[in-house]
């Protein structure tokens, strides 16, 4: 398999980064990208980025529901109960 | 009531992304994020971790719920509802049409209950019903974000980031820096992000808010959207760019 891997550029990298991240990466390319990853601290830093923002998304709150609204719901509930 | 959403649930359950170098988040599951009303209950829920419930819990609301339980469906609306409400205004172009959308939405599921067999997570189920709900709407209306024209948002051609920024063969010209665990923690990384993704064209905010922000694995975000695998990709990788371009430009001030 290493005599498939190929030098990918840094420019490259970034383009690749989420078919990485979304594991959407035949075995070559992925041993191309990781092993571009371990020999540039530059590119490691754009991947933790990338994963830094994601991380940060998944903390991102909705808003809780306007009482009235939640005050609706539950009073269509109990009228489809009734129905 | 405040649900509960303490980190035991987030770092054992799944966050849904695909295999890779992503981790679940689980560093930023800490209280302290959450302001909290006068009464006391959180005015503000940790989505990544009040909406990734074990399904055993809510395999046993929806048991309470079908016997007729309305402290179940109350449960279910604390528990679903807000993450509703701003997924449905992905769709709809107002916050009263994204209510009233939410609402059919519920009224759906309680007629469907039946017919829920649990194949999917409720919350997939819930997104889908939403999303069949607001397509439905905006027919009628003819006024709903059009999702059909996927992947046309207009900056096909564009790059992850700005050419300018590499040399000749490709190498860093001006490389990005390392991130500061400190600076992750501060509710301005989260404000930034959270601009950023309002300012994306509709269909990559709509990916990026059911993947990273909902956390629906790929294939739950390409179920409810109806879109392929393959444009999914496509319009998440512009929007993880764009965004952590605003978070680089937040760490570099």
């Amino acid at each position: 398999m290493s005599a498939a891997i190929r030098d990918l550029a840094c420019q490259e990298i970034v383009e690749l980064v989420t078919d990485y991240l979304e594991g959407a990466m035949d075995a070559p390319l992925r041993a191309s990208f990781e092993a571009h990853l371990a020999g540039c601290p530059h590119c490691t830093h754009y991947v933790e980025q990338i994963e830094a923002t994601i991380r940060i998304a998944g903390t991102i709150a909705a808003d809780d529901l306007p009482e009235e609204f939640r005050a609706g719901l539950l009073e269509a509930f109990r009228g489809f109960r009734r129905e | 009531m405040p649900l509960n959403i303490g980190p035991q649930i987030s770092s054992s359950w799944p966050c849904g992304r695909a295999a890779g170098a992503s981790g679940c988040g689980s560093a930023f599951t800490g209280s302290a994020i959450l302001a909290t009303r006068s009464d006391g209950t959180a005015r503000r829920r940790l989505a990544g971790t009040a909406t990734r419930v074990p399904p055993d819990e809510d395999a046993e609301l929806l048991r309470s719920l079908r016997a007729g339980d309305e402290q179940a469906f109350a449960t279910l609306v604390d528990r679903y509802g807000p993450s509703l409400l701003r997924v449905a205004q992905l769709f709809v172009p107002t916050r009263s049409v994204a209510e009233e959308v939410v609402q059919e939405t519920w009224l759906a599921v309680l007629t469907g209950i039946e017919r829920f067999e649990g194949r999917s997570s409720l919350k997939t189920w819930l997104f889908r019903i939403l999303t069949n709900k607001a397509k439905t709407r905006g027919r009628r209306d003819a006024r709903i974000v059009p999702f059909a024209s996927l992947a046309a948002d207009g900056d096909e051609d564009g790059t992850a980031v700005d050419v300018d920024r590499f040399a000749q063969g490709g190498e860093w010209r001006s490389p990005p820096r390392g991130v500061p665990e400190e600076r992750l923690l501060a509710g301005e990384a989260r404000r930034t992000i959270e601009n950023a993704i309002a300012a994306l064209p509709p269909n990559q905010r709509a990916v990026i808010t059911l993947r990273d922000v909902e956390g629906l694995s790929a294939e739950e975000a390409c179920n409810v959207l109806g879109v392929s695998e393959t444009n999914q990709r496509v319009l998440l990788h512009r929007a993880r760019a764009k965004v952590r371009a605003a978070f680089e430009e937040y760490l570099d001030s």
